[in-house]
């Protein structure tokens, strides 16, 4: 990132050098209009990185420091503060809880909605498209929308504050979703594929699990990315379904170091990036899969 | 968050047209006994969990409306009030109108300043630049955190004492601006740090659709002699008809549940209210009025549904052609 960072502001002279310029910028020369539109772009990114930019340098400060000498200061530099609030913040706990709701989550959304996308996309039994409208309407809903009957239900049950609550109503919020882009998908594999498996003899089974599913792979990881990243950063229904602090997910469980006394900044932005941290990597390792699985469901290939 | 899917694109034919393949699928008379049961196993399991866990509930709500279940004692002390809730919480319920207000506000900042600079910045980033892997990952960062982690991030520019904002303004002692906690700059302040997430997503929507436009289109109108303002406008954007769709959708879906921000901050009062953390704040605090939330929930759902309606009738419409 640094040295694209240190591209982008030497950028204006230099960009239309010899090396890897496409055709189309190779025709342009230097134009004010193009010095313009880099010093725009490089001017809004900062200005998008530096929220983030502002909590990772914070958080690698002393509180008595900048007490003393104010936020705006350069020094006071130490690791402390993951320390403290790594323990303040119980983030061991809360990182178990949120490893315990989001794995069974994610791969029981991708396997219910896999199997619904199959038998949408793959036979026509006349209630395709009602059926569809059934599971992709429910992802829209506003969440607060079926909260109160939900939380009565769990209440119940027994289920109010145990992470049962939280992984069912993934599943069943998050599930539309899915079976659409993976119905999507589906259709456009060649029908050739299990008319030949269906001739042989092969079970409507046999062609989801040999066949169809192996196949879909790209869209699943895209989508695994995507609901690890979604169910890891919920809020609403751990706050909604949770009442223990212990049982809280990292999100949610950020709240607590809050809850001071006075408000240390420097804990609270080391909190903030510790909790950043897992969706960052994500982010970076699988950017790919992460983009292509938000602009599946809404770009045309 | 919550991506929105759109109506599918006719799937990229083989050979031959696009619509023949849909009509291609299997029809169920053809199977044994043993698939049709596999088969609707397959779909009811996952449907029946749907429907108890989001669709019932979401009817559940709107009736719970016309009730004064305060939720001590079972569904038998449930007694039906009619319209009551509605008319108390539109006349006698001063926060409701706040958070109407802050709603709109929120749909009117997403829709007028949010959505247009995602979309700019897609048109600037849609060239070929160089760096251009930086600026579109700095503006996107900011969506794979969550919106109550951007809550607590821009604390530490908002706090009165501590933060930067009041510093760079100059502000000092009693001139300092309590920016999250004071109710008459408060929203402004989260609609700031709201907006820093959703130019991301959208930015990344159009930048998807962008790709997808036809070069020959750009090309074509270039030779013509259009300017590419005119090019943009006349060409590239009617192109854009369902990314356009997916976004307003999205945008409307996202100021509607817009909750958690609020929430971390000062649990949706004193000038952060919204229908959503109402909603909430009638059932997970201390008040436990069922039905009396439920009616703000029945609103906000109503709301929805304007929007949603509408949306799912255009994706039946592509999938019945």
């Amino acid at each position: 990132m640094s040295t694209s960072t240190s591209a982008a502001r030497t950028a204006p002279g230099e960009q239309d050098g010899p090396r890897r310029v496409p055709p189309a910028a190779r025709r342009r020369p230097v134009t004010p209009g193009r010095v313009l539109l880099y010093a725009v772009l490089t001017l809004v990114s900062l200005a998008w990185l530096f929220p983030v930019v502002w909590a990772v340098y914070n958080s690698f400060r002393d509180y008595a420091f900048t007490a003393v000498n104010g936020y705006v200061s350069f020094g006071g530099f130490t690791l402390d503060n993951y320390a403290r609030a790594w323990e303040q913040g119980d983030f061991g706990r809360h990182f178990l809880n949120t490893l315990v709701i989001v794995v069974p989550s994610v791969l029981v959304t991708l396997f219910l909605a896999s199997m619904v996308a199959f038998v949408l996309a793959r036979f026509s039994w006349g209630l395709n498209v009602a059926m569809l409208v059934f599971f992709t309407a429910a992802n829209l809903l506003p969440q607060q929308a079926l909260l109160i009957p939900l939380f009565r239900f769990f209440l119940r049950v027994g289920l109010y504050d145990s992470y049962w609550a939280l992984i069912i109503v993934h599943v069943a919020f998050q599930m539309g979703f899915c079976t659409f882009v993976l119905s999507n998908y589906m259709k456009t594999l060649p029908k050739e594929l299990t008319e030949a498996a269906f001739v042989d003899g092969a079970g409507v089974l046999r062609q989801y699990v040999q066949i169809i599913l192996p196949l879909c792979r790209p869209p699943l990881a895209a989508l695994a990315t995507l609901q690890v990243t979604w169910v890891y950063n919920d809020f609403f229904w751990a706050v909604a379904f949770l009442s223990t602090g212990d049982k809280f997910p990292v999100t949610s469980a950020l709240a607590n170091l809050q809850g001071q006394f006075f408000i240390d900044y420097n804990l609270l932005s080391a909190g903030s990036v510790i909790v950043a941290v897992p969706t960052l990597v994500v982010f970076f390792a699988l950017q790919r899969h992460f983009v292509s699985g938000l602009t599946l469901g809404a770009n045309k290939g | 968050m919550t991506a929105t899917p759109v109506a599918p694109p006719p799937a990229p034919a083989a050979g031959g047209g696009a619509r023949p393949r849909r009509r291609r699928r299997t029809r169920l008379q053809l199977l044994t006994t043993t698939d049709r049961v596999v088969l609707a196993v397959m779909v009811a399991v996952p449907a029946l969990i749907v429907l108890c866990i989001v669709w019932l509930p979401t009817l559940g709500t709107v009736l719970l409306s016309f009730t004064g279940w305060n939720g001590i004692g079972g569904l038998d002390r449930v007694n039906f009030v009619g319209t009551d809730n509605y008319e108390a919480i539109t006349t006698s319920y001063p926060p409701f109108w706040t958070a109407i207000r802050n709603n709109v506000l929120w749909l009117a900042v997403f829709f007028l300043v949010a959505t247009p600079l995602g979309m700019f910045l897609a048109v600037l980033l849609d060239r070929d630049l160089k760096g251009s892997w930086f600026y579109r990952s700095s503006i996107y960062l900011p969506v794979v955190l969550s919106l109550a982690l951007a809550g607590f991030i821009w604390q530490l520019i908002y706090s009165r004492d501590q933060g930067l904002l009041n510093v760079v303004l100059g502000l000092e002692g009693s001139d300092r601006v309590d920016w999250y906690g004071d109710p008459s700059v408060n929203i402004w302040a989260v609609l700031v740090a709201a907006s820093w997430r959703h130019v991301g997503y959208i930015m990344l929507l159009y930048l998807a659709g962008l790709k997808s436009v036809d070069l020959a289109l750009k090309e074509a109108a270039a030779m013509d002699g259009a300017s590419e303002t005119r090019t943009f406008f006349s060409v590239v954007f009617p192109t854009l008809a369902p990314i356009n769709v997916v976004v307003l959708v999205i945008t409307v879906i996202e100021s509607l549940r817009a909750f958690d921000l609020v929430w971390v901050v000062n649990k949706g009062r004193n000038g952060l209210e919204l229908l959503s953390a109402l909603v909430t704040a009638n059932i997970v605090g201390e008040a436990s009025l069922v039905g009396f939330g439920s009616a703000i929930a029945t609103i906000l759902f109503a709301i929805a549904m304007v929007f949603v309606v509408p949306y799912l009738g255009s994706i039946l419409r592509e999938e019945r052609r």
